[in-house]
Formats: structure tokens, sequence, C-alpha cells
């Protein structure tokens, strides 16, 4: 090829490269939950991809090779924030080379920093095992919060995706009447459960207990982060003697074996909950996450 | 504003709740009573906040006309405010603490050390048929007690253009050095990263990653014989990440070539270059992996070089060329689901190719012999980590070298080529009480010296303080 034939051809190359189709808005949610949560309010004007499944704890992720791909394509990042990624989130934002999702851009969407937080420790010291400074990070167990998040997102996708405001506007709008009318459903739902006391695995349901009056007596986690030990789940069992808690709940990316053993030694039944979309086979999105969550818990309950 | 409403709204409602006297189907009927009502003010709010939302969204849009499109998560704190969680006071984002101080950079400080058991004197240590930089710290290290390298980090955005990272090593001999430090862009775009400083050479998978991340207590023998132990150097990195779901990531470095392979040779131009290319994916849910290709290449000039020669006496040689290293490594983890909680596996490999060209000195200031100088010499390690409980971890790693068979001219008389092959084998098994914190015990069967064995025993601990790290892949 000579020089005055290659000279359009490589800029018609790079053309292409540089102006790729303009589709969907690419947005990477890091859990679940924002994941169900941008399809519920960007339908087919998002392309969402999920780096990590329920199954997985959302704290120990590695930065692979296939989630820093995917970085680099997004247009906004929507995770939860409150240092629950500072494992790994920070690696892919880094090697992404996507100026348009670093912290502080209009694409890098952190949902815990439009909810009130619970758990903000006074003090911080890693003798306190992995404690977060913005507080306990795991708001999706609250549908009020993820309320609030909705907004917030929402308006978040209407000023990066300005041609389709009117679209994500009416979405919002249809996702808010449909999940406060859930909301006021699962609230009546739940009244048995105000005031039931239970024991978590791992300091996961904190906005859960806070909507629904639920009372953690104990945790067996020695410090949140911090494996079970035999020595704690002995002080555990001999603290619960008198609040007798109703039940232990682990979220379904946890290994269990804690809380069989409280069930095997004082009776108290563990139950799975999905915690996030996809943990258990009912949790299909986030109206089915709160459904399963609530009929799980409700069933113990219904035991005598 | 919703908030307030909320709270007028919320306040008798809670002073109704407390003083009512109860009995059991009271409260039931009272419960349901006020789960009606707590319906009905939901849904008034409802409607409420749908108007105000409304309202903010055409002052939104006006005020996004003017504005330019950067605008924080701060102007979103209106529309945050909480629709009806009745205790919630008003927002959300909290205000950073003020002060002179709030700007620090992220501090972390890495503090390890231990104690070492060898059974040859590792003053002696050599690897047969590769020659050395001169005062190289290849082999086991210092035996008995001794703290090992503590690394200092510092790293924080330095504009929003760009951030900065400084990690200063501070040696059990007291002595000072920067591993790294380096500025790099964070909005560039397309993919595109530059560095700009001190930065560990992004071949292979070892080398660009901190001692305190590796998964066994040393090196392997081929990072020591060919990169000097872990290449470094001073220099520009542009990276470029392709845009396709597939990992592809490019990178080019320029460098001055200050260490080994390379020598300081005082030259305006380049010392070093770098290619890397990378890529991975993912295998369902449970696997991950990566794997490149790399070339390094540096000049060097006079460098210091020790190796024995045929009477079996420690001489110093002096190269002068170039050489190029290449760098095949891969890396494949399977965790059940992608959840490396209770057990994971990791299995690591890389081979490394040198090649150097030039000219050796044998015997610099004694028999001082110049001639052309030719060695294509190669590596293994394959290594695979286990953990198979939580905090647990097992590993085991086996290495080779091939020192070929180099072109010395008219030394080669005085430094005869060898056919051994060093190879060593290594067990590891570490706890890790929390992801700060490690303790490791390792035992090596070193054979890189023909005809010694070198038994070691390493423990270890390494503890992280600070900032909390994110790891490379």
């Amino acid at each position: 090829m000579n020089q005055k034939k290659a000279l359009p051809f490589l800029a018609a190359l790079l053309v292409l490269l540089a102006v790729p189709a303009h589709a969907a808005l690419r947005v990477f949610a890091c859990e679940p939950e924002w994941g169900a949560l941008a399809r519920e309010l960007g339908g087919d004007l998002v392309d969402v991809t999920v780096a990590t499944s329920a199954l997985q704890d959302p704290h120990q992720i590695q930065a692979k090779p296939s989630l820093v791909a995917r970085t680099r394509n997004a247009d906004l990042v929507v995770c939860t924030g409150a240092e629950l990624e500072v494992g790994w989130l920070p690696v892919l934002l880094q090697q992404s080379g996507n100026a348009k999702v670093q912290p502080g851009q209009p694409g890098n969407f952190a949902a815990a920093d439009f909810v009130r937080k619970l758990d903000v420790p006074s003090q911080l010291d890693r003798s306190q095992g992995d404690v977060h400074a913005a507080g306990n990070p795991h708001i999706q167990t609250d549908p009020r919060r993820i309320y609030q998040v909705a907004t917030a997102l929402s308006v978040r996708l209407q000023q990066l995706d300005a041609a389709n405001a009117p679209a994500y506007a009416k979405r919002l709008n249809d996702f808010s009447q449909r999940w406060q009318q859930a909301i006021r459903r699962w609230s009546l739902q739940a009244a048995p459960l105000k005031g039931v006391v239970v024991v978590s695995q791992h300091k996961s349901f904190v906005y859960m207990y806070d909507w629904l009056g639920l009372e953690e007596a104990a945790v067996l986690e020695p410090k949140p982060g911090v494996e079970a030990t035999a020595s704690h789940l002995q002080a555990v069992l001999a603290s619960i003697k008198n609040s007798s808690p109703r039940m232990t709940l682990y979220a379904a990316y946890q290994d269990p074996k804690a809380s069989e053993w409280l069930n095997k030694n004082a009776g108290v039944p563990a139950v799975k909950v999905p915690f996030t979309v996809g943990g258990t086979d009912g949790a299909k999105d986030l109206f089915g996450l709160f459904d399963d969550t609530l009929s799980r818990l409700l069933a113990v309950l219904a035991k005598p | 504003m919703p908030v307030s409403i909320v709270l007028a709204l919320a306040a008798p409602f809670h002073a109704f709740a407390d003083t009512h006297p109860a009995t059991p189907s009271d409260l039931q009927g009272l419960r349901q009573e006020v789960e009606a009502m707590r319906a009905a003010y939901e849904a008034r709010l409802q409607t409420l906040e749908q108007r105000l939302m409304a309202a903010e969204k055409v002052a939104e849009q006006a005020l996004a006309s003017k504005a330019a499109a950067n605008s924080g998560p701060g102007d979103l704190a209106p529309v945050a405010a909480p629709p009806f969680v009745p205790t919630a006071p008003a927002a959300a984002s909290p205000s950073p603490g003020g002060g002179a101080n709030a700007f620090n950079p992220a501090i972390s400080l890495i503090l390890a050390g231990g104690y070492t058991r060898t059974s040859q004197d590792p003053a002696n240590y050599r690897i047969t048929g590769v020659q050395l930089p001169a005062g190289n710290s290849a082999g086991p290290g210092s035996r008995g007690f001794s703290l090992a390298e503590s690394e200092l980090s510092l790293a924080a955005n330095i504009d929003p253009w760009l951030r900065g990272v400084a990690t200063i090593a501070l040696g059990s001999d007291n002595s000072v050095s920067v591993e790294e430090a380096f500025v790099q862009t964070t909005s560039l775009n397309r993919g595109l990263t530059l560095k700009a400083g001190r930065f560990y050479s992004g071949v292979g998978y070892l080398n660009p990653q901190h001692v305190h991340t590796w998964d066994f207590a040393d090196n392997p023998l081929a990072y020591q014989a060919f990169l000097g132990g872990q290449f470094g150097d001073d220099g520009l990195q542009l990276k470029w990440l392709a845009p396709t779901d597939r990992y592809i990531e490019l990178g080019l470095e320029l460098g001055r070539g200050r260490g080994f392979p390379g020598s300081d040779t005082g030259r305006n131009s380049a010392g070093m270059t770098a290619l890397t290319a990378h890529t991975g994916g993912d295998i369902g849910d449970s696997q991950n992996w990566r794997a490149g290709l790399s070339r390094l290449s540096t000049k060097a000039n006079e460098q210091n070089v020790s190796a024995v020669n045929a009477t079996g006496s420690l001489v110093t040689n002096a190269f002068s060329g170039n050489t190029s290293v290449w760098v095949v490594d891969g890396v494949w983890k399977w965790a059940p689901n992608g959840n490396g909680a209770k057990t994971n596996f990791k299995l690591q490999g890389e081979y490394l190719r040198s090649t150097r060209r030039g000219s050796l000195v044998y015997d610099v200031g004694n028999a001082n012999v110049p001639d052309a100088y030719r060695a294509a010499q190669s590596g293994w390690y394959l290594q695979g980590v286990y953990q198979f409980m939580p905090r647990w971890r097992v590993g085991l790693r086996t290495e080779r070298l091939n020192p070929g068979s180099p072109d010395f001219g008219i030394n080669s008389a005085s430094l005869q080529a060898s056919d051994y092959r060093p190879k060593k084998n290594t067990l590891m098994l570490d706890y890790n009480p929390s992801e700060f914190s490690r303790v490791r015990l390792q035992f090596a069967q070193d054979r890189a010296q023909q005809g010694m064995t070198d038994n070691q025993i390493f423990l270890q601990y390494q503890m992280s303080l600070g900032a909390h790290g994110a790891h490379r892949y």
C-alpha cells in the first residue's frame, strides 16, 4: 500500500477506534444489588455488568483481568462505597485508564454516600477488626435505603445520559411506585418480627434490623471480618442464655459452620439470607430479595 | 425539606406509641393501626416527594445547562435527603474532617522480620554458571534473627489529573532506599495510563509486585539470576488497555537502565526499553487467569559481575553490551464460585530467557583480559499455593536454571562453562490471622551451586499497618 492510499485508510481506522458506535450507557456494578437497581432504573438504556456474585464476599474480591477490562469500558461505576471495595476497586480504577469513572467524577457512584449509615465507629483501630471508618457498608438490607440510592442513581443516570433523561425519570417514577407499595407490604408482613432477638454471623444486617426492629443479641465473628473462633463461640453461647434468640442469620456467601454450631449447641436455627440479588433461588431481583428474606425469617417464627 | 415534614409527622406518632398502656392483644391491634397509619403517611409523603423531585429536576436542568458536566455527589445531596426514614437526620455524605492534615496521603507501613537457618554460609552463595552482579544480594540473606525490609508507602491524588506514590524501603542494615516513587495519570482516558519516576517494571508476573505480596519468602532463582532480584528503573511507562471485553494490556517502558541487567551508562538515550503484553479472563465463576509475554532490553557499560573461574576462585569481570530478557508468565486462580474465603488455589509459573551480547573483561584489576562474550541462559519456576482452610495456606515451588554454554572467546580457558543445572524446591506454610498479618514457615532445598545442597529454613512475619492496601491480581 502506498502512502497516499494508506493515510485515508489509517484515518478511517482511527475514527472507528475512537468513536465506538453509541449504544447503551455501560454500567459497571460492583455488587448484584446495584446491578439489579441499575437495570430497574435504566432498562434497555443501560448495559449492566456485575463484578461479583451473591456467593462472593464483597470484601474479598481480586482485581482480576476481566474486571479491569470491564472497568475500562464503563461509563458509570456503581458501588457500595464506605470502604467495602477498598481492597480491589482502587486497583481496577487505577489500571482502567478510564478518566470517566475515577473518584469524584460523575461516572463514579458510591451508594453509601446517599444514605445515613449505622455502626459508624467512634474510634478507628484495627484491633477492632476490619472496621469501616464510614460505617457499616451493607446498606442494601434495608429497602428504604435502596429507595434513597435509587433516587440518587436515577439523577446520576439522567446527568450522564441527558438525551434520555425523561425516560430515566419515567422509569424512576414507575420503580418508586412499585417499590413503595412493596415496602408497605413488607412492613406489614414483617410486623411479627419486631423485637425478635437474633444472632448474626457477620454484622451484615444492621440496616435490616433497623428497618424491622429486630434485636441483635450477638455476632458470631469476634471482630468484623475475623472468622469465629471456638472460644468466642463459647462466649456467645454463654451470653445468649438469657436473651434466648430465635435464629442466627448468615449471608448466602458465608460458610454456615459457625451458625450451625450454634444451632447444634443452643438450638438456635441457622437461617440463610440471600443478602443480595441472586443469593437464593427466590432472590431473582430486588423485589424477590426482600420477599425471600422475609419469608425465610417468618418461616422460623412460624415453627413452634 | 422532606425531613422536616417527616419529623413533624413522626413526633406525635412516637409520643402516642410510647405512652399507651399495653396488653398483648392491645399491642397487636395497635401495631396494625400504626402500620396502617404509617402506610397512609408514606403514601402522602410519596406524592409530596414526587412533586419535590419534579421541581428539583427542573431546577437541576437549569443548573446543568449553565454548569459544566463536572458535578460531584454534593449536587445530589438535596435529592438524597431521606424521604421516609423517620429518625434520619438530614443527609448523607459525611463532611470530611478539616484542618491542615485533611489532605495527608494514605500511609501504610509494612513491618517484616524473621529467623533464617541455612546449612551453607550465605556469604558463599553462588549460582553455578551464572554471573551475578557484584554485591548482589542473591541467596537466602543473613542467618539468624533479622529484620526484613520495612516498607513505608505514601499515596494520594495530586490533582484531578495525577496521582503520586512513594515507597521507601528501610533495610535491616539501617539503609534507606527509594523503592518506587512515581506519578501516574488518572485522566488520560482511552485506556491509557502514563507513569513517570521510579517504578518496578511491568515485565512478567512477579516483577511489579512488592515483596510483602509474594507467596514465598524469597524470589525465584531465575529472577535472582536474570533480573537482579527484581527489576526497577527510573523512566516512563505507558500502558494501554484495549477497549475489548477480554483483558488485553500493552505496555511500553523507557528508562535509564540503572540496575542489573543494565548499568548506568551516563548517556543521553534510554538505557532500558521494555515491552509487555498481557491478556486474561474468566473461565466460569470459579476460575480466572492471566498470561503474558514481555521483553526487557538493557545496555550495560563495564558492569561488574562475579564469577567463579576454572580454578574455583571468585573473580570480578566487567560486561559491556546489550542484554535482552524475554519473560513468559502465567497465573491461574481457582476458588469455588469465586469465593476464596474458605479454600482457593493459585498456580503460577514464569519462564525467563536472557541473552547477553558484548564484551567481557576477565578478572578486572588483575588479569584484565577483554574479549567478545555471548550467553543465552534460561530458567523457570512453577508454584502452587493452596488455602486449605481459612487463614492457612500451603505452597510448593519448583525451579530450574539452564546456564547454557556461554561463548567467552579467548577467556574460555579461564571461565569454562558448566553443564550443571541449578535447581531448588521450596515448601511453604503460612498462617494469616487477619488480612493484615501473616506468619510464614518455609523450607527450601537449594541446589543452585554445583555440589552443594543448602537446606534453608525461614520463619518470618509480615504485617501491614495503616491504610488498607489494594492488591494487584
